[in-house]
């Protein structure tokens, strides 16, 4: 842990904002900056994501790092920022970690398979509202990451459960849908994530608000898969 | 340098039918045998990788970022259009090219704005069945809503997370090739030179962000969709990382450039608040359907919007454009925002911001009917202002957004440099001198899904490539030269940070090459950026080594070619004598204060090319032929 004293916070600034004048005053001082991810600061990429005092992102509910203000922290307080910390996520340097696991889950079966051109009209299998709604709630994850970080187990079920569960809802996700949810947990289980033991931090501090019941959801499925499948999904249960 | 355009004849209807049938197609058995490098991994690039790998070809993919799928496709809001016509309600694929020609000022390709059009029926039918979760009425059905610079409502949208639901539909298609062993990814990873060899892309030069190392991947062509070079101007909409190193590299081997003055400034966007500001934040131009935009009558009026009276403000766009209103296209509402402001009547600390109200929107539809349309806009602009927009009028003001310059590309999406493409936004084909709203996910999705996968296999049907050697010396030379430039900036160990550089040269660019230019403030430019250019290599403070993840080395990098780009920027924005679309020189306006065309002298795509080091870059033209939509003076009055 290494201590930095900053003096020139504005309340207006993101904390990144607030992490780059200190960068800029420690390569004054000829000492390295700090490495942080972070990309569109717009809270929609997932590239940023630390803990500050212990919370993912910080204290404020729905908000990634990057869309969090001076305003919410008095003046004096003191901050730890650490990495996220999950054995499937490797420490790179400083606050930068490698969530590539979270590429080879999405790999291994959270996808529709709809090669180009070979898509009907739009508008040719109508989708009710409710539903379009509900996969559009879970879709909304931005991969960040803190959902794992913040889980006492290392668990990646709010993450894996988003994609599923948006794929489920949908028509064009239902031929692969059983087969998908034992390939993708498969995929959770190799990378070292932790078990989802129904705690709820991840839904706590995730920065998108999904919800714990798209986990409802993927377990219903594995449930279900894990007692029908049949052929190659019976396959990957091997 | 000779320019071919290679638009094929014929009714414009008929021209890319046409063409396809007419380009020769590489063997599926044969697709195998050919390594195809796209670098970029946002719409264009990775809708082109999943489908060029669906193909068969081996792809290698790389983005900056940790995943693909981070790219800043991401942060669109809006929507993306289609000429469905689903709402009967008189639109076409005529109507959207007629559109995209207009308000793109007269200044793109009919050709390609046409083929564009017609794609984008294909493009909706493609997300929707990747499982996009685009927003739906009762009955089931694909929603729309109408958008800036167009009387219907085409544009699709995923509440105002469009970019992400579609990059993440490519994202997940581009994955499905991975273990499929058709695509092999290569995140945190920059490209930094092009390897040229016989006057044909046959490779890339990239450092691993993570140890540095410095690796040449050769291949039979070379894709690029590494976006484009708004960050010039250091604050932008666009997110930090987005930089112009990988298309500017190529054009120092031989890639014309296309209109690199043609920058686009986005009218919604959250006003500047203090000199640490890293980057402007946009809001969705959808905003504008509801939203009211309007200025104190009297400049100085200091008064919280909610006392001042209705008959004491100026909602200046619904004044002096009545048929389009709020909706007017980006440049104009844009342009407008900056005058009243240059007449005081801006509001905010700053007095450059102007309000944009739904208080009568509220009350037509109801808190919860706003919240539906735009809940998360508006969370988002609290969260960074610590302003309720239900409560009072937002503040927004323009910014940096996309740029319409780019690679010069032909009809096939090909560079002038063989087996080099440049796909969404890096080129510089569809947009003219002004994008239209949810133009830009159109055209990045048009060129990866269904444009490039056909013309890369022509390229690779025709060419005849011989097997690169991996120590071919051209290769050794540049990588050579990239360790070099590496230990250059290490060395120089000087008093200012590359930030302080970054953000002055942003500075410079915004006030002589911004939203209005004059040619006295385009000379002043063009001796000041060399300037600080030379102080850049002299005075930078980079710290740390080459071999490691070193985010101050990367900018450094990506700085310095900005300092290079913007030269060649300000230098098109000077000559070109008249006002278009996003560029807009104050000593050519119509007396109201419009955008002055000067046709007869500039209906011309300027293609620069790299005059080598140290020397001025060298002018062709591409003339353009406007044989459906005639050029007019643009009218949203």
């Amino acid at each position: 842990m290494v201590r930095y004293e900053h003096t020139k916070v504005n309340p207006h600034m993101s904390f990144l904002e607030m992490l780059d004048v200190l960068n800029e005053e420690l390569i004054a001082k000829d000492e390295e900056p700090i490495a942080f991810d972070h990309d569109c600061r717009e809270g929609i990429c997932g590239m940023c994501g630390f803990m500050i005092n212990g919370i993912a992102h910080g204290p404020r509910r729905g908000t990634t790092v990057c869309q969090l203000h001076m305003r919410h922290f008095k003046d004096g307080d003191e901050l730890y920022l650490e990495p996220w910390r999950a054995r499937a996520f490797p420490v790179v340097r400083d606050l930068v970690v490698d969530r590539s696991a979270f590429d080879r889950i999405i790999s291994s079966g959270g996808y529709i398979s709809v090669s180009t051109g070979s898509a009907p009209d739009g508008n040719t299998l109508p989708i009710p509202k409710k539903n379009a709604d509900l996969a559009m709630d879970a879709a909304a994850c931005i991969g960040c990451g803190a959902c794992v970080a913040s889980c006492p187990n290392g668990a990646a079920a709010l993450f894996t459960a988003a994609k599923i569960s948006h794929l489920a809802l949908l028509p064009q996700g239902q031929p692969e849908r059983y087969r998908r949810v034992l390939d993708m947990v498969a995929q959770v289980k190799e990378e070292l994530f932790g078990s989802c033991t129904n705690i709820g931090e991840c839904e706590a501090v995730c920065p998108k608000e999904i919800k714990l019941e798209v986990i409802a959801r993927m377990n219903k499925d594995y449930l279900k898969a894990s007692w029908t499948a049949r052929g190659d999904a019976a396959r990957n249960e091997e | 340098m000779e320019l071919k355009s290679k638009i094929p004849s014929g009714p414009i209807e008929q021209r890319w039918d046409r063409h396809r049938f007419e380009m020769k197609l590489v063997n599926p058995a044969n697709k195998r045998k050919y390594n195809v490098l796209v670098v970029g991994s946002g719409l264009a690039g990775a809708s082109a990788s999943a489908s060029l790998g669906e193909l068969g070809y081996n792809v290698k993919c790389f983005c900056f970022q940790d995943s693909p799928r981070r790219a800043h496709s991401i942060a669109a809001q809006g929507g993306i259009n289609a000429a469905k016509n689903y709402q009967n309600d008189g639109d076409s694929i005529y109507r959207l090219f007629y559109d995209t020609v207009k308000g793109g000022d007269f200044r793109a390709r009919e050709s390609n704005v046409y083929r564009l059009a017609q794609i984008s029926l294909n493009i909706i039918d493609q997300c929707v069945a990747q499982g996009v979760p685009f927003a739906r009425e009762y009955s089931g059905l694909l929603a729309n809503r109408s958008f800036g610079g167009a009387q219907v409502s085409r544009t699709f949208y995923a509440r105002g997370q469009t970019g992400q639901q579609l990059l993440l539909g490519a994202y997940q298609a581009l994955l499905r090739q991975v273990p499929a062993g058709k695509v092999t990814m290569f995140p945190r990873t920059e490209m930094l030179d092009l390897i040229v060899i016989d006057g044909r892309a046959r490779g890339i030069v990239t450092r691993n962000l993570i140890t540095g190392k410095i690796e040449t991947h050769l291949g039979d062509a070379v894709v690029l969709g590494t976006g484009g070079y708004g960050n010039a101007f250091y604050l932008s909409t666009n997110a930090k990382g987005s930089n112009c190193t990988a298309i500017w590299r190529a054009h120092k081997r031989g890639a014309a450039f296309g209109n690199p003055c043609f920058t686009q400034i986005h009218p919604t966007c959250i006003p500047v608040s203090g000199e640490y500001q890293s980057k402007l934040t946009l809001m969705s131009e959808s905003l504008r359907n509801d939203g009211r935009i309007w200025v104190p009558k009297k400049p100085g009026d200091t008064r919280p919007p909610n006392q001042i009276p209705e008959e004491e403000r100026d909602y200046y766009l619904e004044r002096k454009y009545p048929s389009f209103g709020n909706l007017v296209p980006r440049d104009v509402a844009s342009r407008n925002a900056k005058a009243v402001c240059d007449e005081g009547r801006g509001v905010g600390e700053s007095g450059l911001g102007v309000y944009l109200d739904f208080a009568d929107a509220i009350k037509r539809l109801g808190k919860q009917g706003i919240r539906e349309r735009y809940g998360n806009l508006f969370d988002m602009y609290e969260r960074i202002t610590g302003e309720n927009p239900y409560e009072v009028p937002m503040r927004i003001y323009p910014a940096i957004h996309y740029t319409m310059g780019g690679l010069w590309v032909d009809y096939n999406l090909m560079t002038t440099i063989p087996g080099l493409f440049a796909i969404g936004e890096a080129n510089f084909s569809d947009h003219g001198a002004n994008r239209l709203g949810a133009s830009a996910l159109m055209q990045g999705l048009a060129d990866g899904y269904f444009i490039l996968p056909y013309t890369i296999g022509d390229y690779l049907a025709s060419a005849k490539l011989d097997k690169v050697a991996p120590n071919h010396s051209v290769v050794k030379d540049a990588e050579n030269c990239l360790a070099q430039q590496t230990i250059r900036l290490l060395d120089i160990r000087g008093k200012r940070t590359v930030t302080s550089f970054h953000r002055e040269l942003g500075k410079l660019l915004w006030d002589y090459c911004g939203m209005a230019r004059t040619e006295a403030g385009l000379k002043n430019a063009l001796q000041r950026v060399p300037e600080l250019r030379e102080e850049f290599w002299h005075n930078v403070n980079v710290l740390g080594g080459g071999e490691e993840l070193n985010q101050a080395l990367e900018n450094a990098g990506r700085v310095a070619d900005f300092f290079e780009f913007a030269e060649l920027m300000c230098l098109d924005a000077l000559h070109r004598n008249e006002s278009c679309g996003g560029h807009f020189r104050e000593e050519f306006q119509t007396p109201d204060g419009e955008a002055l065309r000067d046709d007869a002298h500039y209906s011309y795509v300027a293609a620069w090319e790299y005059g080598g080091h140290g020397k001025q870059p060298i002018l062709n033209k591409e003339s353009l032929n406007f044989e459906y939509v005639h050029p007019s003076q643009r009218s949203y009055k």
